[in-house]
Order: structure tokens, then C-alpha cells, then sequence
């Protein structure tokens, strides 16, 4: 499902002596299937883009287009249920929203909530669990006796169980250890992939938006500077400067490496695996490197 | 043994320690620290890191085993006496305020503990000259940055003047930026004072510039030792579920990938030498 803004400004408290300008003449595409980053310094913006994606907030100017509805400002928008069924927001630390007694009880609200029959709710939670990687005994337990990262998986089930086509992640590994990170984010890559999600991540690590996203937009005090590919945006390594943000480590490690030998590599390595794959075949070209 | 600035002896907690099923969050952990050491205490989600901050502040007592700190045993009798020699900064920096200005805020547990106000309005100030916030002195805590946040946190527990600061994932909620600032903040502290600091985190990017590190594993102390030797366990401690620092996973994957690199490296410019010592040999 495609999202649009167009010409999307926001002001918190509009109209009051506390009015605070957030967004101003945001301009932004989210093409349909595609997995956008969206990078930005803190305080740019980022999450009150995010918050118009189901529009939690509706824009003080301008437009959104969220698949064929339309929220524009100053026009009072009707059943926005229909949109928070389809686009789910994971919001940085998910777990602190868990309430229910047990965790089939908790992934089952939502479904319940927006009409899908108890049979199928439950089907979709115990399948879920698996998917995420949580044993089958969880779901009787309360969601408070899990550790943290049990915890922010069974929040993260609760939203996919209502089935969303546009899956919003705010920092979604925040506070989890190295491992449950990566686990987290291969997860979100495969659930893009096998179920043709349009997925955005909203985050501060450079090395997952050059990982996983296939756009990225750079948000800077409240406008959306420049949108491209991966490969596009983290190489220009002096923009990124501009709005305060750095490239991944390992095209830092790469230039360092260029500069240092004046070899120059076959592409812009946006993971640690290509880098190294890089290296290895230029030291190989030039006939050095292994013994 | 010398028990130094803060000791474990044999420590065991057990939540619920009724049911007979649970597992210790904390199995029977000896470690002790001395004055003036920067320590890590590293370990995957559920290692049992957070236990172990919450039995060295006295918010749990151990089931089994002791926890002293500057010789005295933490026992609710000593409890009192014994916060008011650390301070603590906690993981998320909306939770710990209370003052209406920075300032305020860094006063706060001084008034509360009844200091004289000439003395408090120069502890404020050193304090927040020790973590370079003095310019936001009459700036709202909420409008802060996350790391300028952290910094006031540490400003607070600094003007107490305590022995022992303790940092439980101080930096896991911050920016890149903010975690660089929080980070450069401690080392500048660590030179001028020679604070006796224990950082709490799954950062080994943080955990390398500690001078030993303490690495925790399913409620067990599985190693301790100086970065480099605790770093030299690679695959372990990535089977535990924590990281290598970038520059020692590329030293890997390089190797992976058939570049006969000879030794590891813990920073990119060490690793980016040997590069250009292999290219140079023609």
C-alpha cells in the first residue's frame, strides 16, 4: 500500500501560546512494497512523520494519502479505524503497551478488537508465537512473568495479528542486546519479503537503514531534506554531514581504507560482509593480501 | 582478599525464590572492585546485569552470599549510609527528573539532604562544569537532547560527591551522538577525578575503553579480564549474544574472506595499517 505526503506541515498545540512547529512542507513517497528508512538527528522530525503514516496525527497543512484514503488538513477525516487496521505501528519499547492477563489473551485484543472472528484471532496468535521464535508455553503466561525480549516480541505479535499491509517500526531494537537485534530485524526483513509488506523503519542505526532498506529519507528540522537509494544517500558522506548524521562504519572504514592504499573498490560497501568481500578482491587483484 | 571499593561474595538471588523451578537471576557471583577502576558489566538481555545493579544499590539483598561496599555489608541498617556514597544514573533520562530547570534538578538531592545553600550553588556549578552543561543551567531538563539528559543525570549524582557512580545502560536509549557525548563525559571525568566508575551494558564498544570488564552469562560470571583478553574469546561471546567491537568483526569476516590478516584488531586504524602493510608489499 502506497503512502503519500504532500506539502505536510505540523504544529503541536496549534493555535495556543504553546504552539510548537514540528513539520514544515514535508514532501514524501512510500511506494508500495518498498522498505523505506527514514534517518534523521534526533528532534528532526522523524516520529512526527511517523505519527501522520496512520494518521494518529492529521497535518495542520497539506496532505496525506494513505492507499486510496485521503486526510488532509482542515477536512475532518471519518473512520480512521479502517487505517489503523492496515498500517500497524511498532513504537519504540512495544512492551510497555502489554495489559492482559495472558499473551494469547494480549495478541488476540487487537483482531478481537476490530471484528476477526475468536477462532481465527487465536489462530493467527499461536501461529505468530512460532514465527517469532517463542515457545508454544508463553501463551498461557502473563506477559509480565516474560524476560524483555520475550516481552517485546509478543508486542510486536500483537500488531502483526491484525494483519497490516504497511508495517511502521520506530526503533524497534532499542535497549535489546546485540543478538536479539539482529534477530528482530532479519525477522522484519522476512516477514517484508514473504508477506509483501510496504515497511518503514524509523531509526538511528545507519548500518540497519543501509542493510535493510531499500530508500532512505533524511528528515532535518522538520523537513524531509532528500530521499534516494541506499547506496545514493550514504555515499555522500558531506551531505550526510549537513544534517548531522554519519555513514554506516563500514563505508567510513572503506574510504579510510581508500585513501590509505589509493585503491579504489568495486561498489559502496553498505554491510560489513560486502566491505570485506571488497577488500579481499582488490588486494586479490593486485596480487596481494593472502600468503 | 582485598575487598575494595565494592565486593560480591558468593551472591545468589533467586526472584521467587519459593517456587523451586525458577533459576537464580544470580548464581553465585564473586567479584570485587577497587578504588578508582572503570569497570564493565557486560551480558546478553536476562544475564542477570540488571540484578546485579539492583543488589549493589541495595534495591535487593542477596539471598545467599554478601554484597559490601567500602567494607560495610549492604543490610537495610546500611543501606542509607551506603547510597549516599554512590550515585546512580539510570537507562532512561525522562524518568530521573524532578527540578524545573537543570540546575534545580542537579540540586535537588543536596537540599534534600540539607546542604548549605552557598555550598550547594558551588557543587552545581562544579558539577555541571564537570559534565560542560554549565550554559543550560536555567534550560527545562525536557528540552534537552537525550544525551545532554544523561549528562545532567550524571551532573546530579556528581554533586553528592560520591565514590562510586554507576552507569546501568545509561547509554542504551541515545543517538549515536548522545552515546558518543555521555561516553566522552565519563572518560574526561575518569581523567581529572579518578571516579571510581562500573558501567553497566551491552555496548563493547563502551566496554572496551573500561579497564576490566566482567562479563556475565545466564546469571553465572563467565570471564573477567582486560578488553583485549575478554575480546579474544570472539565466537563465545558472540554465542552469548553479545557483539565485537566493528573493527574485530571485520578482522574476522576479512579473514573469512581468504585476507591472511595476522592479529586482531580493536580499532579501525590499527586494522586499516595492516591493510596497507599487505598492499604495500610488492
Amino acid at each position: 500500500m502506497e503512502i503519500l505526503l504532500e506539502g505536510v506541515g505540523y504544529s503541536y498545540a496549534e493555535n495556543t501560546p504553546f504552539e510548537k512547529r514540528a513539520l514544515t512542507d514535508v514532501n514524501l513517497h512510500i511506494p508500495s512494497g518498498s522498505y523505506t528508512a527514514i534517518i534523521g538527528h534526533t528532534g528532526s522530525g522523524k516520529s512526527t512523520v511517523l505519527q501522520h503514516l496512520n494518521a494518529l496525527l492529521k497535518p495542520t497543512e497539506g496532505v496525506v494519502m494513505i492507499g486510496e484514503r485521503k486526510i488532509e488538513a482542515g477536512v475532518k477525516a471519518k473512520d480512521l479505524r479502517s487505517i489503523r487496521r492496515q498500517v500497524g505501528i511498532v513504537f519504540q519499547f512495544p512492551e510497555q503497551q502489554l495489559f492482559d492477563e495472558t499473551v494469547l489473551k494480549d495478541i488476540m485484543f487487537g483482531p478481537l478488537n476490530f471484528g476477526v472472528p475468536e477462532e481465527e484471532a487465536e489462530r493467527r496468535a499461536r501461529e505468530l508465537v512460532v514465527q517469532l521464535g517463542l515457545p508454544d508455553e508463553v501463551l498461557e503466561k502473563s506477559p509480565f512473568d516474560l524476560s524483555g525480549g520475550q516481552m517485546r516480541r509478543v508486542a510486536i505479535a500483537g500488531v502483526l495479528a491484525m494483519e497490516p499491509k504497511v508495517l511502521v517500526l520506530d526503533e524497534p531494537t532499542a535497549g535489546l542486546d546485540p543478538r536479539g537485534r539482529r534477530e528482530i530485524m532479519d525477522l522484519f526483513h522476512e516477514l517484508h519479503v514473504t508477506k509483501n509488506l510496504t515497511t518503514v523503519l524509523v531509526t538511528h542505526s545507519m548500518e540497519d537503514a543501509a542493510r535493510y532498506a531499500d530508500r532512505v529519507a533524511i528528515m532535518h528540522k522538520g523537513r524531509c531534506m532528500v530521499t534516494g537509494e541506499p547506496k545514493e544517500i550514504f555515499s555522500n558522506e558531506e551531505q550526510l554531514g549537513d544534517y548531522r548524521l554519519q555513514a554506516p562504519r563500514s563505508i567510513r572504514l572503506q574510504r579510510d581504507f581508500e585513501e590509505r592504499t589509493g585503491l579504489k573498490l568495486e561498489s559502496i560497501s553498505l554491510t560489513e560482509e560486502t566491505l570485506a568481500k571488497n577488500i579481499a578482491l582488490a588486494l586479490a587483484e593486485e596480487g596481494r593480501g593472502s600468503l | 582478599m582485598n575487598s575494595g571499593i565494592l565486593s560480591f561474595e558468593n551472591v545468589t538471588f533467586t526472584y521467587n525464590a519459593e517456587d523451586e523451578k525458577v533459576r537464580p537471576a544470580v548464581a553465585n557471583v564473586s567479584f570485587s572492585i577497587q578504588q578508582g577502576e572503570w569497570i564493565a558489566l557486560v551480558g546478553h538481555n536476562g544475564s542477570g546485569k540488571s540484578t546485579i545493579a539492583k543488589l549493589m544499590n541495595g534495591l535487593l539483598f542477596p539471598g545467599e552470599g554478601n554484597v559490601k561496599v567500602m567494607g560495610q555489608a549492604m543490610t537495610e541498617e546500611t543501606l542509607w549510609e551506603i547510597r549516599s556514597q554512590m550515585g546512580m544514573v539510570f537507562q532512561n533520562p525522562d524518568n530521573q527528573f524532578v527540578g524545573a530547570t537543570v540546575q534545580d534538578d542537579v540540586a535537588f538531592a543536596l537540599e534534600n539532604n540539607g546542604v548549605p545553600h552557598e555550598i550547594m550553588v558551588e557543587r552545581v556549578h562544579e558539577a555541571l562544569s564537570q559534565v560542560k552543561m554549565e550554559d543550560y543551567k536555567d534550560h527545562e531538563p525536557h528540552h534537552l537532547s537525550g544525551g545532554q539528559k544523561q549528562r545532567v543525570a550524571i551532573a546530579g549524582a556528581l554533586a553528592m560527591r560520591p565514590k562510586l557512580l554507576i552507569l546501568d545502560e545509561a547509554t542504551s536509549m541515545l543517538d549515536p551522538q548522545g552515546r558518543t557525548e555521555v561516553i566522552e563525559t565519563i572518560r574526561r571525568l575518569r581523567e581529572s577525578t579518578g571516579l571510581t566508575v562500573i558501567s553497566i551494558t551491552h555496548d563493547l564498544e563502551e566496554a572496551a575503553l573500561a579497564e576490566r570488564i566482567i562479563v556475565m552469562n545466564q546469571g553465572r560470571k563467565h570471564v573477567e579480564g582486560s578488553p583485549t583478553d575478554v575480546f579474544k574469546r570472539g565466537n563465545e561471546l558472540t554465542e552469548m549474544g553479545l557483539d565485537l567491537p566493528f573493527a574485530m568483526r571485520m578482522t574476522h569476516l576479512l579473514q573469512e574472506a581468504g585476507v591472511n590478516l595476522q592479529e586482531e584488531h580493536m580499532t579501525d586504524d590499527e586494522l586499516v595499517d595492516e591493510l596497507w602493510k599487505f598492499y604495500s608489499k610488492a
